[in-house]
C-alpha cells in the first residue's frame, strides 16, 4: 500500500492518472459523436436513442464516472501545469526563444485547450441537457424532441461558428493527448509513430464527425 | 569570421542578469563554441574585464559539463551533438549568436553562464546505481544478456546527464534524463534486486528538487547530445507502474 500511495503521489502517477481518465474521456467523445451521427437518419432514430439512452437507470452510473473522470482529469492536469509554470523560472528579461525545436503545437497548448473544452462542455450542457423541452410523441411514447432543439441551435450562424471553433480546439487537444495517454501509461515504445498518426486518426475522425453535424444543421436542418 | 554575440552576464544566483554584446573577429570556422568563447574571454582579460564563466571539461562529447543555449537550442543548432563539439562553420559571418545559460528553476544560474546542475547529482544519489561489491572484473559470460538487450541498455546508458533535456523542456522536466538512468539499469539483470527502490527514490527525488512533469512535447528527445529516446520515459512509467505493486 504504501508503495502505491509513493506511486500515486509522484509525477508519474499523477500523469498515469491523467492518461487513464484522458482515455476514459476519448471513449465518450467518440460514442458520443457516433450516437449523434443518428441525426442524418431522421429524427425519430435520434430522439428515440436520446430517449433509450436517458431512461436506462445506469445513466446514473455513467454519469457519475464521467464527472469523476473530469474532475481526477482536470484538477490532476491543472496542478501539474502549474507545478511545470513554477518549475521554468525566467530571468527578468531573458529570452524565451524558440528552444522547442520540436514540441508538437497541440503539445504546448493542452492546458489552454483544455480549458476551452471545459467552457464549451459546461455550455453545452447547459444548451441541451438543461435546455428547453419540446415533447414529441412516436408510436404512442412521449419523448424529448432534441433533434428540434439542435437544428434550432444550429439554425444560428453564431452558435454554430462557436461549436466549430470548439470541435477544432476539441481537435488539438486530442490530437496530442490521445497518443501521449499512451505514454504516459508506459505503452509507447518501438510502435510510437503508429501510435502517434493513431492519435491525429482519432482526433480527425471525433473532431471531424462532430464538425459536419452543425454544418448540415445550418444548411439543411429542417428540410 | 566576425560575429555578434549577445551573452547572458549574471553575477551570482540572486544577482540581476542581462544580456551583453559582444562583437567578436577572428573567429576561425574550424574552432569549437566553447574555442570561441576561450578567445573572446582571453580579449576580455586583456582588457581588463571579467571573463565568462561557462562549464566544460573533456570538450569531446562526452563528459556532460557543457552546456549553453544558443539562439535558444540546447546546445545549438545541431542535433546530437554537444556544444563542445559544436564548430564554428554552423554559423555564418556576420551571425548575431545568443548565448544563454540552462533556465531551469532546479538548474540556478552559478554565474553567467554556469549553472547549478548538483540536483542531477542527488537524483543518482537516490536510487541510479548497483549496490553489489565489486571485486575483480567479472568473468564476461556467467551472465548471458541478449545482444538487443545489451545494446537497448547502452543506448539508455549513454546519457551523459548535461540536462539538455532540461533545459529544452517547457517544463523543465528532467524525466528523459530520470528515464535513461532507470531504462539503463532496469533492462539488465544486475539492476534486477533494485528494481523498484531505484525508480522509486529517483522519481521521488526528482519531484522534490522542482522539475517539472512530463507533458509529452518530445522537446527533450530533440535537443538530447546522445539522442536518448522518449521510450525510455515510456519505459519509466511503467518501471513506476511496477514498483506501486512491489514493495
Amino acid at each position: 500500500m504504501a508503495s502505491l500511495k509513493i506511486f500515486l503521489k509522484s509525477s508519474v502517477g499523477r500523469k498515469f492518472l491523467v492518461g487513464l481518465t484522458g482515455l476514459g474521456l476519448s471513449g465518450f467523445v467518440l460514442t458520443h459523436m457516433a450516437g449523434n451521427m443518428l441525426m442524418f437518419v431522421s429524427p425519430e432514430a435520434y430522439n428515440t436513442y436520446g430517449h433509450r439512452l436517458i431512461t436506462n437507470p445506469l445513466i446514473y452510473v455513467a454519469e457519475v464516472g464521467l464527472l469523476v473522470m473530469f474532475v481526477v482529469h482536470m484538477g490532476l492536469a491543472l496542478k501539474l501545469a502549474l507545478e511545470n509554470k513554477v518549475a521554468r523560472a525566467l530571468a527578468p528579461s531573458q529570452n524565451p526563444s524558440n528552444c522547442e525545436k520540436d514540441a508538437r503545437f497541440g503539445s504546448r497548448y493542452m492546458a489552454l485547450t483544455g480549458i476551452l473544452v471545459l467552457v464549451f462542455v459546461v455550455l453545452h450542457l447547459i444548451t441541451f441537457k438543461y435546455g428547453p423541452y419540446y415533447p414529441v410523441t412516436y408510436n404512442g411514447v412521449e419523448m424529448r424532441d432534441l433533434h428540434k432543439l439542435i437544428i434550432e441551435k444550429f439554425k444560428s450562424p453564431l452558435y454554430s461558428g462557436w461549436y466549430l471553433f470548439s470541435m477544432l480546439v476539441l481537435f488539438v487537444h486530442l490530437a496530442h493527448g490521445f497518443s501521449a495517454s499512451f505514454q504516459s501509461l508506459g505503452l509507447f515504445s518501438v510502435r510510437q509513430c503508429l501510435i502517434k498518426k493513431l492519435g491525429w486518426l482519432f482526433a480527425l475522425i471525433v473532431a471531424g464527425g462532430f464538425f459536419i453535424q452543425p454544418i448540415y444543421g445550418y444548411f439543411y436542418g429542417g428540410n | 569570421m566576425k560575429l555578434q554575440l549577445k551573452i547572458w552576464r549574471q553575477n551570482g544566483p540572486s544577482a540581476p542578469g542581462g544580456f551583453k554584446d559582444y562583437p567578436i573577429d577572428n573567429v576561425s570556422p574550424d574552432m569549437s563554441f566553447l574555442e570561441m568563447l576561450d578567445v573572446l574571454n582571453v580579449e576580455l582579460v586583456k582588457k581588463g574585464e571579467t571573463p565568462v564563466e561557462f562549464d566544460h571539461d573533456c570538450r569531446e562529447g562526452i563528459c556532460g559539463s557543457c552546456s549553453l543555449m544558443i539562439n535558444g537550442n540546447a546546445h545549438g543548432p545541431e542535433t546530437g551533438t554537444a556544444t563542445c563539439q559544436l564548430h564554428m562553420r554552423k554559423f555564418k559571418d556576420g551571425d548575431t549568436v545568443v548565448v544563454e545559460p540552462w533556465r531551469a528553476k532546479a538548474f540556478p544560474v552559478i554565474k553567467d553562464l554556469a549553472t547549478d546542475r548538483t540536483a542531477f547529482d542527488r537524483i543518482m544519489a537516490a536510487g541510479g546505481f548497483v549496490s553489489v561489491n565489486t571485486g575483480n572484473a567479472p568473468e564476461a559470460n556467467s551472465i548471458l544478456i541478449g545482444h538487443d538487450t545489451a545494446e537497448s541498455a547502452m543506448d539508455s546508458a549513454a546519457c551523459i546527464g548535461c540536462g539538455a533535456c532540461v533545459a529544452a523542456c517547457k517544463n523543465s522536466s528532467a524525466m528523459l534524463f530520470v528515464s535513461a538512468k532507470v531504462s539503463h539499469l532496469a533492462q539488465l539483470p544486475q539492476g534486477h534486486p533494485e528494481r523498484a527502490k531505484r525508480v522509486r527514490g529517483m522519481v521521488t527525488q526528482m519531484d522534490k528538487e522542482g522539475f517539472g512533469n512530463c507533458s509529452n512535447t518530445g522537446a527533450c528527445e530533440a535537443a538530447c547530445p546522445k539522442e536518448i529516446k522518449l521510450e525510455n520515459i515510456a519505459r519509466l512509467n511503467r518501471e513506476m507502474m511496477r514498483a506501486a505493486f512491489t514493495e
